[in-house]
């Protein structure tokens, strides 16, 4: 098997929430910390999709964040391979794609220079006349018309400046995207091209993406491989297919049960109650315990340790594994 | 407009030829075209679409919040049996709330942030019902119980601020049922919600409104809210009704290109596609609606009379279809019988 691209290694991210240091000194207080991301580990191998799902709070953009350094770790590392630069990481080798087009693309900037914007900030082609017939290779490679590089942002739809964040992103020739959320802001049609175009790039340009998003049925199509997070921590990490086939965590199932689904028109059933704790005051043990429906004592005493596939004391039990969903 | 409706002997609500217009410098906007359809008492109808396809402006016009420079340009909007689209401010005070309940997406821009959550749902019911205030806090503790808040009791006398997304959501949906409204109008109630609980309030609604026979308008965009909660969809496209009929037939055998477009783009749990059906471009602006039927531009299966003047809603199988495909095949269907 190939080198991963990606190795995260035990990263953990507070966030200092407390009050201001005179109103705590006054009342005694001690500071107060958010755990957004705490001792998340993974991989992610060239060529491949790997998403990260979770439902809000559940700190899933603050790992990306922290993978392509808009934030540092509070502790554990994040590893690029070799053919990336390894410890120093080609400029332009990572790019972002982020959720919502109308906020990512700068309104006064004509399209053509929003696209060649990382070009000329890595100096790389230095020659300009070799930048623009770049830009319209983009723009032709992300289904516009190389004309549409004079216009400005407001003369898109929503979908097409999904199209010119892609374009830009693709600009500096990276190897490695991370994409928070891209079709989040986009009506279903929309969608349905933007996640084609995605899987087409990977195709032809060999691209690897770290896909963040809260919607199943968008993971399910676009991942390889699926990491489920709940209240910063991974709780499970399979194939995709065999998350949907045989979810071992209770959260995971849960998750794929509530999701509607166009197959189980008019389906009762019954959810399972409760909702997301607060990250800053989270349960004891197994932060999903007060939720979950298999919780025995020991989830409620110890944080269950992840494996490499799933963090659940219950699931360790090989008979879960193999059971259905009911 | 006969095909719009034909299962519903003694409906509820009753929409007929509604038409929505904006009046701006630039020329006369049309956001609503002839919409026609009816809701049967305990029936859920749902009203799907992309953004701007005139969804949310169905139901804020059918309880008269359309403010200016939007106006009614036409249609009759009825109400068991009485018109209530041209009853004034007055009239439409008695029936909001107390006959039609509002359920919005965000729960916490439809309560008061200052007041208690009981007294807002005691002040609904003082409103419209002729009861004792003691009476009144009494059936407000048994909504919350209904909607499942626990410890209602001490719950009570809690600000809106103190429950959290999907609480807050079960504190609507109280509030709306408060006064015992015939229909309640639900404009995307499940989208500010996480996944689980999203499962957790449409599961609540389905369970409210079939025990207490309250007929339901649900609003979004998400077709798989639709497929587990609604009996009957509409599919909006640019401001119209582009296919109507029961939930199943719609999904399973959708008659217009674009509804059948718009199962194909929706990524399913159950089985994995290669692709996803692409719908290229994107719906037209208000401005700039094509003549004839609105969706040629994008349709694979335009023919020359698409360019040329709307189609009309016509029956097609178990739902109803305004595309000229269909008219087609019902005259080659006829010649040859």
């Amino acid at each position: 098997m190939a080198e991963p691209v990606l190795r995260v290694e035990n990263i953990r991210r507070l966030f200092d929430v407390s009050k201001p240091w005179l109103e705590r000194v006054v009342a005694r207080e001690k500071p107060q910390f958010l755990r957004a991301v705490d001792e998340v580990s993974f991989e992610i191998r060239p060529g491949e999709t790997f998403a990260l799902v979770g439902e809000s709070g559940s700190g899933k953009s603050t790992v990306a964040k922290m993978v392509v350094g808009l934030l540092p770790p509070s502790s554990g590392s994040v590893h690029f391979s070799a053919s990336m630069g390894g410890g120093k990481v080609r400029p332009g080798a990572i790019q972002m794609i982020f959720q919502d087009p109308y906020a990512s693309l700068n309104p006064r900037w004509r399209i053509r220079d929003i696209i060649a914007e990382p070009m000329a900030a890595l100096n790389h082609p230095a020659d300009p006349a070799a930048r623009a017939a770049r830009v319209a290779d983009l723009l032709t490679l992300v289904g516009l018309s190389p004309l549409d590089g004079e216009k400005y942002p407001h003369q898109f739809s929503g979908g097409q400046r999904q199209r010119v964040a892609i374009a830009r992103a693709l600009s500096s020739e990276p190897q490695f995207l991370v994409c928070d959320e891209p079709t989040s802001a986009l009506d279903v049609s929309v969608q349905a091209q933007i996640l084609n175009l995605m899987r087409d790039l990977q195709e032809r340009l060999g691209l690897t993406y770290l896909f963040i998003s809260h919607n199943l049925a968008v993971v399910r199509h676009m991942a390889h491989r699926i990491g489920v997070m709940y209240l910063g921590r991974l709780v499970e990490v399979q194939e995709t297919e065999a998350l949907f086939a045989a979810p071992r965590h209770p959260y995971t199932r849960l998750l794929i049960d509530a999701v509607p689904d166009l197959e189980q028109i008019g389906r009762d059933r019954i959810p399972v109650q409760g909702e997301v704790p607060s990250p800053i005051n989270p349960p004891s043990g197994c932060t999903f315990h007060p939720r979950c429906p298999l919780a025995t004592e020991i989830c409620t005493r110890e944080v269950p340790a992840f494996d490499g596939s799933v963090a659940c004391h219950v699931a360790q039990d090989t008979m879960m594994a193999g059971q259905a969903m009911p | 407009m006969m095909a719009a409706d034909e299962t519903a002997m003694d409906p509820v609500l009753s929409v007929r030829n509604l038409s929505l217009e904006f009046v701006t410098r630039r020329g006369v906007l049309r956001a609503l075209n002839e919409i026609s359809f009816d809701i049967a008492r305990g029936e859920v109808l749902g009203v799907v679409g992309e953004s701007g396809a005139g969804k949310s402006l169905t139901g804020t016009a059918i309880i008269g919040l359309i403010d200016k420079p939007g106006r009614l340009s036409g249609g009759e909007i009825w109400l068991k049996g009485q018109r209530i689209d041209n009853i004034g401010h007055d009239g439409l005070r008695k029936i909001r709330g107390r006959r039609i309940g509002m359920i919005f997406q965000d729960p916490l821009t439809s309560l008061n942030p200052l007041f208690r959550v009981g007294d807002q749902i005691a002040e609904t019911i003082l409103t419209h019902m002729p009861v004792s205030k003691a009476e009144a806090r009494a059936r407000a503790l048994a909504l919350l119980t209904e909607v499942g808040i626990p410890a209602p009791e001490n719950r009570i006398d809690a600000y809106p601020h103190e429950f959290s997304g999907g609480m807050r959501q079960r504190v609507v949906i109280a509030l709306a049922l408060a006064a015992e409204p015939d229909l309640i109008i639900a404009d995307e109630p499940t989208t500010a919600l996480d996944v689980s609980v999203q499962a957790q309030i449409i599961t609540l609604l389905k369970r409210l409104c079939r025990t207490r026979g309250t007929s339901v308008m649900l609003i979004t965009h998400d077709m798989g809210v639709i497929a587990e909660t609604a009996d009957r969809v509409a599919v909006m496209y640019a401001g119209r009704i582009v296919e109507i009929g029961p939930v199943a037939d719609v999904i399973r055998h959708p008659k217009h290109p674009y509804a059948s477009g718009l199962m194909g783009a929706i990524p399913a749990l159950g089985a994995k596609v290669q692709r996803l059906t692409q719908i290229s471009g994107a719906m037209p602006r208000l401005n700039a609606i094509p003549p004839g039927c609105a969706f040629r531009p994008r349709c694979m299966q335009a023919i020359g009379k698409c360019a040329e003047a709307v189609p009309p809603l016509v029956r097609v199988g178990a739902t109803s279809a305004r595309c000229w495909l269909h008219e087609e095949q019902d005259e080659r269907s006829a010649a040859h019988g």
